[in-house]
């Protein structure tokens, strides 16, 4: 039962990782409508800062971690400026397309800067156990489901209770009647891409240490996290992290207890998740299919 | 009265579409005016070319001032444009709709708002968290004039409140824009296919036919026009 137990927290570490990822990609389907795909490079790249910031310059880990969270703020907010916007007046598909040309442009751009070298990236705790009724809990796990669980209560926060977040919600549901209303539209979608890009920058800091970094470290994490959003429902933020625990707990559980899935099999298991909640519920668990009045 | 509103020969298309074919018209401050004309005339466009929803050239002055930008300058210039088929957030709340309102201000205590605004809709706050698309359509079209209200407009402009209701709602709608216009002294523009029940509240109005004016005067001069009632008015 201890090991069982210690499954499931690793799953819920792993888990958090994909929520947050996952919640990058909600917010931008909320606010632009598309899947951006170049969620996972942008994770690498501000992976990398923190990683250079610690590693190179000899800052400690915390400030480290929090200007990379600036840094990917203004990043995203640059992106959605200088690279979407642009494209936004074209079809769906065009958008899609740029994010497609931006991961392919972000993860040379990774290599160019830092290498292709695997790197090992420090984590903020300590990589002890302890002792929890008998179960062996990796430190490590319990600060990455603090650090994400942290994140999703002040993202929350600040959708529900601040002015902004209100207009940034309105902005996402009805651009046109938010504009009526006064809504700068655009500067609101800029902030949900500067927001979805420090949420990715916080996965990525997490996944690194054990991961190790190198440019292709959110390939994977990407897909799962596509799984997590898709899952809980790909508009609903708490979709999201509903979706990315209980994936994580889910494909930790059958990898450790289901013998011919083991480890080499969860990415495959990811996927499978995607087409079946596609083929039997798409709008996932804690989407709505659209219900109005007329 | 001076003119709070005024429009000279505004053009508006869309795409190869021309909607708008020279339309000038005034609304006083602290008046009612409405718009009528038949599908097509242009009249919605007339609003969408004052909020800055649709490309125009002409001039438009609000306040003696030239009225430039898009929706979001309009707004803030004091204009609240309520589009016709409700424009509410359906996914949010009433409270959330109300407060979106009133984005504009600075205000940020909107408590005493909320109260004020609901004394014209007594059954808002019994309504608070639900969300808006739970509402009826009446209901949702008085949200909309509830939410346009708490920005403190300087102008109300209402396009075909009378959509899709039923007659009752549509009088009890008309009523309380009368009563503020005659309580608060809100100017208000309002479009409507409904001749009959915005001459009713109007004191003046602009009939349009394709993208043009063709005719205009007081409530009362173009009801007792024989042929004017006949040949536009439709009753």
């Amino acid at each position: 039962m201890a090991d069982f137990w210690q499954q499931v927290v690793a799953g819920l570490a792993s888990g958090s990782i994909y929520a947050s990822l996952a919640l990058a990609l909600v917010l931008i389907h909320r606010a632009t409508g598309v899947i951006n795909f170049a969620q996972g490079e942008m994770a690498t790249f501000s992976t990398y800062i923190a990683w250079a910031l610690t590693t190179n310059h000899g800052w400690s880990y915390w400030p480290a971690f929090a200007v990379t969270l600036l840094a990917s703020f203004a990043g995203g907010v640059a992106i959605h400026q200088g690279i979407i916007r642009p494209n936004e007046k074209g079809s769906v598909l065009r958008v899609v397309i740029v994010t497609i040309g931006l991961l392919l442009a972000l993860n040379g751009l990774v290599t160019w800067i830092w290498s292709g070298e695997v790197r090992a990236m420090q984590s903020p705790f300590p990589t002890r156990t302890m002792d929890i009724a008998g179960v062996a809990i990796s430190i490590q796990d319990i600060g990455t489901i603090g650090v994400v669980l942290a994140t999703v209560a002040v993202l929350w926060a600040l959708f529900q209770y601040t002015k902004v977040g209100l207009a940034m919600r309105a902005a996402a549901v009805n651009p046109a009647e938010a504009r009526l209303v006064g809504v700068r539209v655009t500067w609101m979608l800029s902030l949900g891409w500067g927001l979805a890009a420090v949420l990715g920058a916080i996965s990525g800091m997490l996944a690194a240490p054990s991961l190790f970094l190198d440019p292709n470290l959110m390939a994977a994490l990407l897909i799962y996290a596509f799984a997590a959003a898709v899952l809980g429902g790909i508009d609903s933020p708490i979709g999201a992290v509903v979706g990315g625990l209980t994936l994580g707990v889910g494909l930790n559980l059958i990898g450790a207890y289901v013998d011919f899935v083991g480890a080499d099999l969860r990415l495959p298991a990811a996927l499978a998740v995607i087409l079946v909640v596609l083929l039997v519920k798409p709008s996932g668990i804690f989407g709505k299919s659209e219900v109005r009045r007329v | 009265m001076s003119a709070l509103l005024a429009l000279e020969n505004v053009e508006a298309r869309y795409g190869p579409v021309q909607a708008l074919r020279g339309i000038s018209l005034e609304v006083p401050e602290g008046a009612v005016v409405a718009v009528l004309g038949a599908n097509g005339a242009g009249k919605t466009t007339t609003l969408r070319a004052v909020s800055g929803t649709v490309r125009r050239t002409g001039k438009i002055e609000f306040g003696g001032k030239s009225l430039r930008g898009g929706p979001e300058a309009v707004a803030r210039a004091g204009i609240v444009h309520v589009p016709e088929g409700r424009g509410t957030f359906t996914e949010l709340t009433v409270t959330e709709n109300l407060k979106l309102g009133a984005y504009t201000r600075r205000e940020r205590n909107l408590r005493a708002d909320i109260d004020r605004v609901s004394q014209w809709f007594p059954w808002l706050p019994d309504r608070a968290n639900q969300p808006a698309g739970t509402l009826s359509g009446g209901e949702q079209q008085m949200l909309a004039v509830a939410r346009a209200l708490m920005a403190r407009p300087r102008l109300l402009m209402l396009d075909e409140p009378s959509l899709g209701l039923a007659p009752m709602i549509v009088r009890e709608i008309f009523r309380i824009v009368r009563e503020l216009n005659e309580k608060e002294g809100l100017t208000v523009l309002v479009v409507e296919q409904d001749a009959r029940i915005a001459l009713q509240s109007a004191s003046s109005a602009y009939v349009l036919e394709v993208g043009k004016v063709a005719v205009a005067g007081s409530s009362d001069e173009l009801r007792e026009n024989e042929s004017v009632r006949r040949s536009y008015l439709g009753y």
